[in-house]
C-alpha cells in the first residue's frame, strides 16, 4: 500500500488533485464509511420503488379496485362521453299484432312536436282494423311485452278489461305504416316491414324476421359482428357504432340515430324559430310581422334563448356569474381583511409576541378548517347561494393570504425602514413609505393569483350547495342524461378560468415582473 | 430667499424647465386618474357583485344574520361527552335504537375486539386518496413536465400541445371528472381518486416544468458534449438537480390533495367528506363536531410533517403559492 501513496506531480500538473483507480480502493479501505453512505444512497430509489409499489397494492385491495372496475358499466361510459358532443334521435316503431305498424317519438324529442327528418321515409297504406275485438289490440301489443307487476299497471289493465266487454267489436279503416327506411349513414340502413326488419351496416345485411303474436324476433343466418341477442327469440341489438344503434324485438323496432353536435342549442322545440335556418330567423326578426303582439320578433328571439328550455341559458349564465363572483368578493375580502392583520401578526413589525402568535394560530384555524366545512357550514347559516360560498372563500384565504402576507413582511429588507424612521417619520409614514412599497406588489400578485384559483375552487364547493355553477353541473350529472349540457357548462368554466388565468398572470408579471409565478 | 434659489419654488422657470414641469403635472394627472378609475370600478364591481350574490341567494344576508348564532347553538351536543362517543364509536346513553346515536354501528372490526371507529376509517380512506392521487399524478406529471420544458423540449409542436394538455387538466373541474366516473363506477374512492389525480397531474406538471426551466444547464451541457441522447440528459443533467424541488411541490400538492379528496368525497367521492356533508346536513351536532375536529386534527398533522419534510428537502424556502 505505502508503494501506492500519492507521489507530489510535477508543477505542470492540474490544480485538481488526481488518483487512479488504485487509490481510489486504497481510500476506500481505510475509509470504509465514505462509500458505505455512497451504497446506502444507491439502495434508497430501489427501497422508495419497492415501497410505493407495495403502497399501490395495499390500496388496490383496500379499495377493492379490480372488482370496481369489472363492475363497472363500461360500455355507458362510451355513450355518455358521446353524449357531449351529440344528441340521438329516437323514433320507435310499434307493430300490433295485426300488423299494423305506426311511427311514434318519445316526449321532448330533439326534433320537436312534428318530426319529419328526411333520413327517414315512410311508406303508408290503408287498413282495416278491428279494435275492441280482443282487448285493446293496439295496447296489448305493448304490454305484452313488459307484465306489469306494479300496482299502478295492474290497475290500469284492469281498467282496460273493464271497458273492453262494453267497447263491441268496432271495424275501423286506418292509415298505417307498410314499410319505412332509416338511413344513419352511406353505409348503414334498417328498412323496417311489418314483418321483417333488414339491416345493413359495413357492407354485411341481416334479415330479421318478427312474430307479433309470440313478439319474438328471429335473425336468418348468423348474426354479423354487429349485431348481438342473448337468446333466441328475444331482441336483437345492432350496434352501428357512432351512427348510432337499434334494437328489433317481435312488437317494436327502437331505433336511435345519433347525430353530431348540440340540438336546438338557440331556439327550443317550442319556440317560434325553431328549426329554422339563420337566414329564416335573420328575415323573421328584421321584417317579419310579430309572432307576439306584445313584443318585437327580436326581443322574443332573444327571450326564447335565454329561457331554453333544455340549455337554460339565462339560468347557467347566472349560476358561471354567481361563481365568478364568489371567487371575486371572497379573494378581495380576504385580502383587505388580511392586509391589517399581517402587521400584527408580522414579527419585525409588532413587537409583542404574544399578539403575533395569537394572529398566526388565527390564520391557522382559518386556514386549517377546510373550505369545505366553512363551506356547509355557511351553506346551514345563509341558505344555498353565492353568500355561502364567497364567505367560506373569504375564511379560508384571510387565513392563506394573511399567513402568505406576514411571511413576506418577515422578509422586507430593512434598510428603507430605518431610512425613513431616520429623518424622524412617525410610525405611520415609516410603514406607508418604508414597509408598503416593498410588499404592495406582492401582496396585490398573491391575491391575483388566488382570484384565479378561487375561480376553480368556488365550482367545486358550488356542488355541495354553496352556489354557482357547481350545483347545477352536479344535478346535470346526476340525471345521466344531460352529458351535452355538463359538456356546455364546463366550456364555460374552462373558457373562465382561462381568461381568468391570462389576466391575472398579465397584471401579475406587471406588478412584480416576470419572475412571479 | 435670494441666497437660496434652487430650493425656492417661486423661482422663474427656464422653457425647457418648464417643459419638464408641464410634463411632470400631466404624468401625474394621467396617473391620478388612473388610479382614481380603477378604484371606481373596483367598487362598482364589489356593490355590483355583492348586490348580485345577495340577490341570488336562498336568504338574503341581513335578514338571515339575526339567526346566524341560532345555528351555532344549534351546534351545540347534548352533553360534553358526546362528541368522544360519536368519535371513538362508543355506545351512547341516548340510543334509542334509531340511527341518530348508533355509534357503535359504524365500527370496523379488525379481530373480536379491536376495531376501527367509523370517521377514522374514513379518514384513513381520505388520505389514502390523497396520497395515492398525489402519486399518481408525480408518476405522469414528472415525464411530461420535460417535454413541457423549453430548454430541454426545442420542438414547439411537442412543448404546446404538452402545456395545452396540461392545461386543460388542471381547470377541467374535478366535480365533472368524478361525476363521470361515479356514473360509470358507481359510488367509491375510485372516482375521487381519478378526478383528484387528473388535476394533479396538470397542477404539478406546470409547476415542475417552470422548476426545469430554471435548471442549471451546465449538466446538461456535459452529457451533450460526451453524445448522451435526450433521455440520459434528462436523466443524469436534470433531475438529480430538480429532484428536491419536484419532492417539495409534491408533498405541498398532498396538503391540497388532502383538502380536495375530503371536499370530493363530499359531492359523492366517499371518505370523511360524505359523512361530514350528511351530519351536518342531518343537523347532528356531535357527529359534526367530533368529525371537524378530526379533521382539522388531521389537516394540521400532514401541514406539518409536510412542511418539516420539506423543509428537510430544500431548506427554508417557501412553495406556498402552488395552489
Amino acid at each position: 500500500m505505502p508503494t501506492t501513496m500519492p507521489t507530489p506531480l510535477p508543477t505542470l500538473a492540474p490544480a485538481r488533485p488526481m488518483m487512479n483507480a488504485a487509490e481510489r480502493d486504497a481510500v476506500a479501505l481505510r475509509h470504509a464509511v465514505l462509500l458505505e453512505h455512497a451504497s446506502q444512497r444507491s439502495w434508497r430509489p430501489l427501497i422508495i420503488a419497492v415501497t410505493v409499489v407495495a403502497y399501490c397494492i395495499f390500496s388496490w385491495w383496500m379499495f377493492n379496485v379490480g372488482d370496481t372496475l369489472r363492475r363497472a358499466n363500461w360500455g355507458i361510459a362510451g355513450t355518455y362521453l358521446a353524449d357531449w358532443v351529440s344528441y340521438e334521435v329516437r323514433p320507435e316503431f310499434d307493430i300490433a299484432r295485426d300488423g299494423a305498424m305506426t311511427l311514434t317519438y318519445p316526449r321532448f324529442s330533439p326534433l320537436g312536436d312534428n318530426p319529419d327528418p328526411d333520413w327517414l321515409t315512410v311508406e303508408k297504406r290503408t287498413m282495416t282494423r278491428t279494435i275492441g275485438a280482443e282487448p285493446t289490440a293496439g295496447n296489448a301489443a305493448s304490454t305484452a311485452t313488459k307484465p306489469s307487476i306494479g300496482f299502478m299497471g295492474a290497475g290500469a289493465l284492469m281498467g282496460d278489461k273493464a271497458a273492453a266487454p262494453q267497447a263491441a267489436p268496432q271495424t275501423v279503416t286506418k292509415e298505417v305504416l307498410s314499410r319505412a327506411e332509416v338511413r344513419y349513414n352511406g353505409s348503414t340502413r334498417i328498412e323496417v316491414t311489418p314483418d321483417v326488419v333488414i339491416a345493413e351496416h359495413g357492407g354485411e345485411t341481416l334479415t330479421m324476421r318478427l312474430d307479433h303474436q309470440t313478439g319474438t324476433v328471429e335473425a336468418e343466418g348468423a348474426l354479423p359482428e354487429w349485431a348481438t341477442q342473448k337468446r333466441p327469440g328475444e331482441k336483437i341489438t345492432l350496434a352501428f357504432g357512432a351512427t348510432g344503434w337499434a334494437e328489433v324485438a317481435g312488437n317494436d323496432v327502437s331505433i336511435r340515430n345519433r347525430f353530431f353536435g348540440w340540438a336546438n342549442f338557440l331556439f327550443d322545440t317550442q319556440s317560434p324559430f325553431f328549426d329554422k335556418s339563420a337566414a329564416e330567423v335573420f328575415a323573421l326578426i328584421t321584417s317579419a310581422p310579430r309572432i307576439d303582439p306584445a313584443q318585437s320578433n327580436l326581443s322574443l328571439a332573444w327571450s326564447n334563448i335565454l329561457y331554453n328550455s333544455e340549455w337554460q341559458h339565462l339560468d347557467v349564465w347566472t349560476k358561471l356569474l354567481q361563481t365568478i363572483v364568489m371567487a371575486f368578493i371572497g379573494t378581495l375580502f380576504a385580502s383587505l381583511i388580511a392586509f391589517p392583520l399581517c402587521f400584527v401578526a408580522a414579527r419585525n413589525i409588532t413587537g409583542s409576541r404574544v399578539a403575533n402568535q395569537l394572529t398566526k394560530r388565527f390564520f391557522d384555524f382559518l386556514r386549517s378548517v377546510d373550505m369545505l366545512i366553512w363551506a356547509l357550514f355557511f351553506t346551514r347559516a345563509f341558505g344555498p347561494g353565492p353568500l355561502a360560498g364567497m364567505s367560506a372563500i373569504f375564511f379560508t384565504d384571510t387565513g392563506t393570504l394573511g399567513k402568505l402576507y406576514s411571511e413576506a413582511l418577515e422578509n422586507i429588507d430593512d434598510k428603507q425602514r430605518e431610512g425613513v424612521k431616520s429623518v424622524g417619520a412617525p410610525e405611520i409614514t415609516v410603514k406607508r413609505f418604508g414597509i408598503l412599497p416593498q410588499v404592495l406588489p406582492v401582496f396585490a400578485s398573491q391575491a391575483l393569483y388566488f382570484w384565479e384559483s378561487n375561480t376553480r375552487s368556488a365550482t367545486i364547493i358550488g356542488a355541495v350547495g354553496a352556489g354557482g355553477i357547481g350545483l347545477k353541473l352536479w344535478e346535470a350529472m346526476r340525471t345521466n342524461s344531460d352529458w351535452e349540457n355538463v359538456a356546455y357548462m364546463v366550456l364555460l368554466i374552462l373558457g373562465v378560468v382561462f381568461l381568468f388565468d391570462t389576466v391575472s398572470n398579465a397584471l401579475r408579471s406587471r406588478l412584480i415582473g416576470s419572475r412571479g409565478h | 430667499m435670494a441666497t437660496m434659489p434652487a430650493n425656492s419654488p417661486h423661482l422663474r422657470l427656464s422653457d425647457s424647465g418648464k417643459l419638464v414641469e408641464r410634463h411632470w403635472n400631466e404624468l401625474a394627472a394621467k396617473r391620478r386618474s388612473y388610479t382614481l378609475l380603477s378604484v371606481a370600478i373596483l367598487l362598482v364591481a364589489t356593490f355590483g357583485s355583492l348586490w348580485f350574490a345577495n340577490e341570488t341567494n336562498a336568504g338574503k344576508f341581513f335578514d338571515r344574520l339575526p339567526y346566524f348564532f341560532d345555528f351555532l347553538g344549534d351546534m351545540a351536543p347534548r352533553d360534553a361527552m358526546e362528541p368522544v362517543r360519536a368519535l371513538f364509536d362508543l355506545p351512547s346513553p341516548y340510543d334509542d335504537g334509531s340511527f341518530k346515536y348508533n355509534y357503535p354501528e359504524g365500527r370496523l372490526y379488525l379481530t373480536q375486539s379491536i376495531y376501527i371507529p367509523e370517521y377514522f376509517h374514513k379518514m384513513l380512506e381520505t388520505i389514502n386518496i390523497a396520497i395515492l392521487s398525489t402519486l399518481f399524478g408525480f408518476a405522469l406529471g414528472f415525464p411530461l413536465c420535460f417535454l413541457a420544458a423549453r430548454n430541454l423540449t426545442r420542438n414547439s409542436w411537442i412543448r404546446v400541445p404538452v402545456r395545452r394538455v396540461m392545461e386543460v387538466l388542471r381547470a377541467f373541474p374535478e366535480v365533472v371528472i368524478a361525476g363521470f366516473f361515479l356514473a360509470v363506477l358507481s359510488i367509491g374512492a375510485i372516482p375521487a381518486i381519478i378526478a383528484v389525480s387528473i388535476h394533479t397531474v396538470g397542477a404539478l406538471g406546470k409547476l415542475f416544468f417552470e422548476v426545469v426551466e430554471n435548471a442549471d444547464m451546465k449538466p446538461d451541457e456535459g452529457l451533450t458534449a460526451v453524445g448522451g441522447n435526450w433521455i440520459e440528459r434528462v436523466w443524469f443533467g436534470t433531475v438529480p438537480q430538480v429532484m428536491p424541488n419536484f419532492l417539495s411541490y409534491a408533498l405541498l400538492r398532498l396538503e391540497i390533495n388532502v383538502r380536495a379528496s375530503t371536499i370530493i368525497g363530499a359531492v359523492g367521492g366517499g371518505g370523511i367528506g360524505e359523512l361530514l356533508r350528511l351530519s351536518i346536513g342531518q343537523n347532528h351536532p356531535a357527529k359534526t363536531i367530533a368529525i371537524v375536529f378530526l379533521l382539522l386534527l388531521t389537516i394540521i398533522a400532514v401541514d406539518q410533517f409536510s412542511a418539516w419534510l420539506r423543509r428537510r428537502l430544500v431548506g427554508d424556502r417557501a412553495f406556498e403559492l402552488t395552489a
